[in-house]
């Protein structure tokens, strides 16, 4: 029986990727550029508010700015406005933490006709599950390296 | 080995009805579009619901527009992009008619029009109806992200029609006759991204045209139109290239559907896609041109990509599919 | 004062689009999916701050450094670490009670939004 790689026809696959529209790279990155710095800033202005306003510091103060972003991130989507802003600029709203966000409420919304458990809950994590399993996974893997190191040197 | 079917009693199309989603119904055929909806949810609770309720109507007016009773339709040929085709046999269920599901990705419609109209050729039945759908929006979750997910759309991607197309085949009656059909081949040339779909199917598209011009001693000149289903602007580009190389030029009669659908200069975007595409194209602006005899002969070819979420995460690569049909005022 | 604000922000915009431009950079030359981006982020800022070069970038550029996604990974690197120098339990346990905010956050946040909110259609 024929396998998928039994009818790759390089030919053709070379003159498809030939007349195949390409991204605008310019235009892309730029956009990338600006919209993700301007979230930042965003997350900066925060910053300074709970550190100089509510004299938040160190942990804290990270932790509250995160949580305002994430707070931002999904509300912009049950808005249905993150999309927009996705699709306009790529990377620059996928990377920041609010794209995190995103992807965590997105599935959430879509799969709500199928139940607040096996819908909303569950597919929760489709998108953002992975990140929360390397995330978590790479750092107890770094803990227990560095716990090793400090005992013996 | 011959793929092409003549068929001698001339089925009839006696009625076709079209419905579509707003985005559609503002596009450069949306007048010939016989119902069109300010909203996509079309009144029901999930976009599942809505596609299956538009499936409905269609079917329902087609019936309707051919002075039929529901009780004289022998049989429902239906299909969808949705897991188990749901959207049809849900439709199904409020019609006392017997069933045919069937599932050829977005190439469903010719292929349902080939079934219908043996059928109806062999006297086995008498009037059948042909019907598929699409909606952007449960399509979208199937098989790419959920909609509130911001990610890029690549350039090469299509946009999946909302909508639903019906046409009734009959033994008599006034209108547009199916003549031929050429069964499509499964053809593969390993596209493996799930946004270029003209790509995946252009080869499968090629194929059968090839076939049936092969196979019927007919050059593209015997048609007024030789309209293909959903390839989009790059895939037409790639079929009348690949035509072409095997010695047929069809430059001048080639549309395709998903082109037409939308205007296209409204996004960078290749235009529509989905199993609705071609009959809501087919059985509004078409179906109208035929029966005005300003179109005398056309050769419908619905193209299909027959990939699921599972076969793209598993990195298979995308089989293509299409079938033509032949049809005369 | 003021231009010291200033060329913090300045700081923070550049960083902060810069790490963005390079998962463009990343989308646009290999066609990786935004959810495998998500990721290798993550993971390269892990690896940074566990090398100890992360905490650099978030001295340097504040929010330009913890907002895009790899500063989530510096957070979860740097609480291991610190845990590790107390104990087994703490260097386990560290890099999730670090990010625990966030977690919490998108899971509650997400629960609400997506009870009160519903999915559209679009179209474009």
């Amino acid at each position: 029986m024929k396998t998928s790689n039994d009818c790759v026809n390089n030919n053709y696959l070379e003159y498809v990727k030939s007349i195949s529209p390409k991204t605008k790279q310019k235009r892309s990155l730029l956009r990338a550029f600006w919209v993700g710095g301007v979230i930042c800033l965003v997350g900066q202005g925060f910053r300074y508010l709970f550190e100089y306003g509510l004299g938040m510091s160190g942990d804290e103060l990270s932790s509250y700015v995160s949580m305002v972003m994430i707070f931002l991130g999904s509300f912009l989507t049950g808005l249905g406005v993150y999309d927009r802003i996705g699709k306009y600029a790529g990377g620059g709203s996928i990377v920041p933490i609010t794209g995190f966000a995103n992807s965590v409420v997105s599935p959430s919304m879509e799969f709500k006709t199928e139940g607040y458990v096996y819908g909303t809950a569950a597919k929760m994590f489709v998108v953002a599950g992975p990140i929360i399993v390397f995330g978590i996974a790479s750092s107890v893997l770094v803990g227990i390296l560095y716990f090793i190191g400090f005992r013996i040197f | 080995m011959k793929r092409t079917i003549y068929f001698k009693n001339k089925p009839v199309i006696i009625g076709a009805s079209s419905i579509a989603g707003p985005k559609e119904s503002e596009g450069s055929i949306g007048k010939f579009i016989e119902t069109t909806l300010n909203d996509d949810m079309y009144g029901e609770e999930t976009f599942e619901k809505a596609e299956s309720k538009m499936l409905f109507t269609a079917i329902k007016k087609a019936t309707d527009n051919a002075h039929k009773k529901e009780t004289e339709i022998d049989t429902i040929i239906s299909g969808d992009l949705l897991n188990q085709i749901i959207a049809s046999t849900f439709a199904a269920r409020n019609f006392s008619s017997g069933y045919l599901g069937i599932y050829n990705a977005c190439a469903t419609f010719t292929e349902g029009l080939t079934i219908g109209a043996t059928l109806v050729d062999g006297c086995y039945m008498n009037n059948v109806v042909c019907a598929s759908s699409s909606h952007f929006s449960s399509a979208e979750r199937q098989y790419r992200y959920p909609l509130e997910l911001g990610c890029v759309r690549p350039p090469q991607s299509q946009w999946t029609v909302t909508g639903a197309g019906a046409c009734i085949i009959s033994t008599e009656g006034s209108g547009p006759k199916i003549t031929a059909s050429t069964v499509g081949r499964v053809i593969d040339y390993g596209v493996i991204d799930a946004n270029n779909m003209g790509a995946a199917m252009a080869g499968a598209a090629a194929d059968t045209l090839y076939t049936h011009f092969v196979e019927t001693g007919l050059e593209p000149d015997a048609y007024d139109l030789i309209i293909s289903g959903d390839l989009g602007t790059l895939g037409s580009r790639i079929l009348k290239d690949l035509v072409w190389e095997k010695g047929f030029d069809i430059e001048k009669q080639h549309v395709d559907c998903g082109e037409l659908i939308y205007n296209i200069c409204e996004s960078e975007y290749q235009g529509g896609s989905g199993a609705g595409c071609s009959s809501v194209v087919f059985c509004s602006y078409i179906m109208e041109r035929l029966r005005e005899n300003k179109l005398k002969k056309i050769l419908i070819m619905s193209t299909g990509a027959l990939l699921s979420s599972v076969s793209t995460q598993q990195g298979d690569s995308i089989p293509g599919i299409a079938h033509a049909v032949s049809v005369e005022s | 004062m003021v231009l010291e604000v200033l060329f913090t922000l300045l700081k923070v915009f550049v960083v902060g689009g810069a790490i963005c431009t390079i998962a463009q950079l990343l989308i646009n030359y290999t066609k990786i999916t935004a959810g495998k981006i998500l990721v290798i982020f993550l993971l390269a800022g892990v690896v940074l701050q566990s090398v100890g070069l992360y905490q650099y970038l978030v001295d340097f550029a504040g929010a330009g450094a913890t907002v895009p996604i790899c500063g989530f990974g510096y957070l979860l690197a740097d609480g291991a670490i610190k845990g590790a120098k107390i104990s087994l339990f703490k260097a386990v346990t560290g890099g999730i009670s670090s990010a625990a905010m966030g977690i919490t956050a998108a899971i509650v946040f997400g629960y609400i939004f997506a009870l009160i909110f519903k999915s559209r259609s679009k179209r474009n």
